[in-house]
């Protein structure tokens, strides 16, 4: 799963999404990093495949938390919870959408904008960072499993 | 029949009183704080809906010339939107019902934007095929009857709404993006830049703004246009501006009036916010008029989110005896069609 791809088009980043789904287990957290248009979005998508989503998959910018009901290899039932941070101002936002309830649950939670989690984001988790090249549509894709020292963070009001 | 509708899925707060399908208020109040922090912040949100959220249903029935007890069904919105915002409508709705001892009724926000075009005359007639945009939506469905409709297509990626917003922040002309882009449009050519026209030439009605809105930024990697330089070339981004809203204008146009015509529709509807935007305006009268077609816009107010059609969608599902549980969770992903 871990490891550097490339890819030329949408369907082919849904395609390393797919693979690294396959490799997902209950309560892991994916972050996604990216600019505007780099693909986090179809990223999902080909996540949720793996997991035989059916829903239509699409951006929760506006509403900033989707949830799709997927199996996961046993067939158990498994929801992916979808968060887009784009519009959130500060970490603290994040609690108002049921942070504890989706981090520290049975779920799969992938986040787009996950620098926007700042001490919220989980030390376990798996990174991945998506940047644009040359052509309009050559992507690189970076995933790695992450561990960092739990830092003990103070988020409230 | 008296209903309550309340709105607050996402940044307005609104609530309606509607007596036998004829509407006797509609009081909305929208969080302008989001213009300063360049979108809608879901804290802020849910915030201002708990501050807002009694004046507003206050003013409402006041308006009206109603009394709390004069209400005999109160319907609140309980998806699709940011989940804390829609829970303060929907708690506040299911208390008052509780409160009163009158039934209650979940609205999804989708379902009444359809009927949008129902709280004023003229009405369109059955079936007719509905076009929904907004920073959240972009949908087709076909309407066949009040509160019956088939889902013909949707966004695959991003909403209409928030491809011109996420444009807007492209270009750092600022929030919200659709009105901001209309109005500089205005100056520039439609046909200075070709944008692809995502899905246009495929059979079906499903939408993708996600490919345009990388085009544009690569547009912008390839010539250099930064946010500086764009400001010292007004031509430019107006140009940029008609461009891109011209290849959203034709996608949506192109599907709207195909499914039009595949369904033997005589009316078409659009409504959402990117309704209010000026050259998707033109274009559909243009079309409709073209093809002999009535077209239905709501007032501006009614387009936007509005509790004039919670109420309205409300007073449809209680006559059709369609009351909901007081335990109805708010779903910020709800679709169309599902059952509460």
């Amino acid at each position: 799963m871990t490891g550097r791809y490339r890819t030329t088009s949408e369907g082919e980043t849904r395609k390393v999404a797919a693979a690294c789904g396959a490799e997902l287990r209950r309560g892991d957290v994916v972050a996604l990093y990216g600019d505007l248009g780099t693909g986090k979005t179809q990223f999902v998508k080909g996540l949720c495949e793996a997991f035989g989503v059916s829903e239509n998959v699409s951006s929760p910018t506006f509403v900033l938390l989707h949830r799709y009901r997927g199996r996961d290899r046993s067939g158990r039932e498994l929801f992916i919870h979808h968060l887009d941070l784009y519009r959130v101002g500060s970490p603290e936002e994040v609690l108002d959408l049921g942070y504890e309830e989706l981090f520290f649950g049975d779920g799969l939670v992938v986040v787009e904008w996950a620098e926007r989690l700042g001490p919220l984001l989980p030390p376990r988790r798996i990174d991945v960072h998506l940047t644009a090249g040359v052509g309009e549509n050559d992507r690189e894709i970076i995933i790695e499993r992450v561990i960092t020292a739990t830092q003990g963070a103070r988020v409230g009001r | 029949m008296t209903v309550l509708g309340i709105e607050t899925s996402c940044d307005e707060t609104s609530a309606a009183v509607l007596r036998d399908g004829s509407l006797l208020s509609n009081v909305t109040a929208t969080q302008l704080v989001h213009a300063k922090f360049g979108g809608v912040v879901p804290e802020l949100a849910s915030r201002a809906h708990v501050r807002m959220i009694t004046p507003v249903v206050q003013d409402a029935l006041a308006k009206a010339g109603v009394s709390p007890e004069g209400i005999d069904t109160i319907a609140a919105v309980y998806g699709p939107g940011l989940i804390g915002s829609i829970l303060v409508g929907l708690s506040f709705g299911k208390a008052m019902a509780i409160g009163l001892g009158v039934p209650f009724v979940g609205v999804n926000h989708i379902e009444a934007h359809l009927v949008s075009n129902f709280i004023e005359e003229p009405r369109p007639d059955f079936p007719f095929v509905s076009l929904t945009v907004s920073g959240g939506h972009t949908q087709l469905v076909l309407v066949t009857g009040p509160l019956e409709y088939i889902l013909l297509g949707e966004t695959r990626d991003d909403a209409a709404g928030e491809a011109f917003d996420k444009a807007a922040k492209m270009l750092g002309i600022g929030y919200p993006g659709g009105p901001v882009i209309d109005k500089l449009a205005r100056d520039g050519s439609p046909d200075a830049i070709q944008f692809p026209r995502p899905y246009l030439d495929e059979d079906g009605y499903e939408f993708s703004f996600s490919g345009l809105k990388t085009s544009l930024l690569y547009y912008l990697r390839k010539h250099q246009l930064t946010e500086e330089r764009l400001q010292r070339e007004p031509r430019l981004l107006a140009d940029l501006c008609a461009s891109f809203q011209a290849a959203i204008v034709d996608v949506l146009v192109q599907k709207l009036f195909t499914a039009a015509g595949r369904h033997g529709a005589t009316s078409i509807a659009v409504a959402g916010g990117v309704a209010a935007n000026s050259a998707l305006r033109r274009r559909l009268e243009f079309e409709s008029a073209k093809r002999k077609l009535r077209l239905f816009i709501p007032r501006f107010e009614y387009c936007t989110d509005n509790g004039a059609m919670i109420a309205m969608a409300g007073y449809l599902k209680a006559q059709k005896g369609m009351y909901s549980d007081l335990e109805l969770p708010a779903v910020p992903n709800l679709r169309i069609g599902s059952t509460p």
